[in-house]
């Protein structure tokens, strides 16, 4: 009986002992990712749009006219953000909120675009209201960017591009598609989270035309997204086009 | 004794917090059915905290839709340039205004405009919100011209529409404000998502072959390329509710959104209409040049014109468009005419 009440009394130690343990409070801070984008650094404002005022790399003039894209898994420790459209020119979603995040190192990523197991067809309603789609013939899913716009042809002539990117579809064989996920894993590193903090995450959109590949718009500007060749380059020249910003605590 | 006092003293408390409680009207909350495809692939439609719908705004709103009493000199309701039997359109290039007047865009079509998401109405986006378009063309003098003192006066004095109002909103005290919650009720009911291709993406129709190529066309980059401004199987709107410059015209008589902004980006632009039911729709495009589907396709296929806020989304301008044969040509318009809703035109919840 004896035994039995020690084992009793240390249970109950043990149980309260880790009942306190629970009661220790763990700081939480919310973080805001906001999306910025800049020219070579030069920042970009909806002011920007529908002129001939940046040039790329190949020496093309150009107009920016639509700019939205998809961010998806972006993720703060262990904290994620499902997806978000970002509409440049309307200036919507351009921020995000993490919430409950614990203080301290934590790495930062996000993919540009969808990755193949969350790019299914139709599922995203907010997407599809907003017309994102991405034709089932060439694999269905979504866009990762829909970026539009006007640049100088050799004649000096007004020509349009559309610089879509969406995950790589080989269309040879219309039965038999051949997919390649073409989204983009973009590491951050670590950021120091103290308090509510606003993380700047640029996009430098020169970049898109840049490195590796030197992008000739006079070569390729509309029917990009049935173009599996254009769809890996435009990911190679993603890979640079993404980077920390400003970080600001409140 | 005085225990007896206090329980009747409780029981009269009781009894006037009942009556109160009886006295607050609320009208019955009308169960708007959102078709299938709707509800699986779009977000929810836009209805205003401040405006639910009701059983009696809905009816509200149609009595008046139909009724000349809104336009200045009385002879012409909202329906009489959109008829349910041309898809709540009508048939001319330009409708003519209570006074005779002609005006200078196409009548559009109403139908789905719940989900019209950025809730940007008329051609060139000039209103927004459903409540604010209600009023513009009631006192645009050149549609139905009329006076909201006058019309509200009318209403006011009416033998009808004081108990309606009471009714829908629980005040006989009409004003403009509610004369447009009311009407914009009822066009929130009005919804069209029974076509043949709607009952094809349900697994209840098959498509012919040409209607299935000319799907195909519309959902491709180097064809139509319809589908970034007008939705897709995924967007069954069968719009993007945006504002494009088409290429209609190289200079502008009218220009479009530009001249809401006031910003010269948005010059020669206008609303993408749905499209759907065009077979009642015609004539077509925002000042309803074209009379026929064919003459609609021809000018994407060759018929662009190119000027500086052309969108980029308009390929091969300098060819005069995408450049598809006779056989594409028929199969595009195969497959625009699945997108027509019998029913809808039929639909006796919109009738008179």
């Amino acid at each position: 009986m004896r035994k039995i009440i020690f084992t009793l009394v240390v249970f109950c130690f043990t149980f309260l002992a880790c009942s306190e343990d629970n009661d220790v409070n763990i700081e939480t801070v919310n973080v805001t990712l906001k999306f910025t984008q800049n020219w070579d650094g030069t920042a970009i404002s909806s002011s920007d749009f529908n002129q001939f005022k940046f040039t790329n790399e190949n020496g093309d003039l150009i107009s920016i006219e639509r700019l939205r894209y998809v961010v998806s898994n972006t993720t703060i420790g262990a904290v994620a953000n499902n997806y978000q459209l970002i509409d440049v020119v309307e200036n919507t979603g351009a921020e995000i909120v993490l919430e409950g995040i614990t203080k301290g190192s934590k790495s930062l990523n996000f993919t540009f675009g969808f990755n193949d197991a969350d790019n299914l067809d139709g599922i995203y309603p907010d997407l599809n209201s907003a017309s994102f789609n991405v034709p089932e013939m060439l694999g269905g899913g979504y866009h990762y960017m829909q970026f539009d716009g006007k640049y100088k042809d050799t004649n000096n002539a007004d020509a349009n591009f559309n610089y879509h990117a969406i995950r790589a579809a080989d269309i040879t064989d219309p039965d038999n598609l051949i997919l390649q996920d073409t989204s983009i894993d973009i590491d951050l590193g670590n950021v120091e989270i103290s308090d509510n903090t606003t993380i700047e995450i640029q996009m430098n959109v020169a970049e898109w035309f840049k490195n590796p590949n030197t992008w000739n718009l006079n070569e390729l500007n509309t029917v990009l997204m049935p173009n599996f060749d254009a769809q890996i380059l435009m990911n190679a020249n993603g890979q640079s086009v993404f980077s920390l910003g400003e970080i600001t605590n409140n | 004794m005085r225990k007896l006092g206090l329980y009747i003293l409780f029981f009269t408390f009781l009894m006037s917090c009942s009556s109160k409680e009886e006295d607050i009207y609320v009208p019955v909350s009308y169960n708007l059915q959102i078709p299938e495809l709707f509800a699986d692939k779009l977000i929810a439609p836009v209805i205003p905290a401040d405006n639910p719908l009701t059983e009696e705004g809905v009816a509200l709103g149609k009595k008046l839709f139909f009724d000349r009493i809104l336009s200045g000199n009385q002879t012409q309701s909202c329906a009489h340039c959109h008829k349910l039997q041309e898809a709540f359109s009508d048939s001319f290039q330009f409708s003519e205004g209570a006074e005779g007047d002609l005006g200078s865009r196409n009548s559009m079509p109403l139908f789905n405009l719940a989900w019209n998401f950025d809730e940007r109405f008329a051609w060139d986006g000039k209103e927004f919100g459903l409540e604010n378009q209600v009023i513009e063309p009631i006192v645009n003098p050149v549609e139905m011209h009329g006076d909201l003192k006058e019309i509200t006066k009318r209403l006011n004095n009416h033998d009808r529409y004081p108990d309606l109002f009471q009714l829908a909103f629980g005040t006989s005290e009409i004003s403009s404000d509610l004369v447009a919650k009311a009407v914009a009720q009822f066009m929130r009911t009005i919804i069209s998502a029974n076509s043949k291709f709607d009952n094809y993406l349900l697994g209840e129709a098959t498509l012919t072959v040409e209607e299935q190529n000319g799907f195909n066309i519309f959902m491709s980059e180097e064809k139509g390329d319809c589908f970034h401004c007008h939705g897709s199987n995924n967007n069954p709107l069968w719009t993007d509710n945006q504002f494009h410059n088409n290429g209609l015209d190289e200079t502008f008589t009218d220009l479009g959104l530009g001249a809401i902004t006031g910003d010269s980006a948005d010059n020669g632009k206008f609303k993408s209409p749905s499209l759907r039911n065009l077979t009642y729709t015609a004539p077509y495009m925002h000042d309803g040049r074209f009379s026929t589907l064919e003459e609609v396709i021809n000018h994407y296929s060759e018929g662009l014109k190119f000027s500086e806020t052309i969108d980029p989304l308009m390929k091969k301008v300098n060819q005069g468009g995408v450049g598809l044969s006779d056989a594409e040509k028929a199969d595009l318009k195969a497959f625009l005419l699945t997108l027509t809703d019998q029913e809808f035109i039929n639909n006796p919840a919109f009738k008179n």
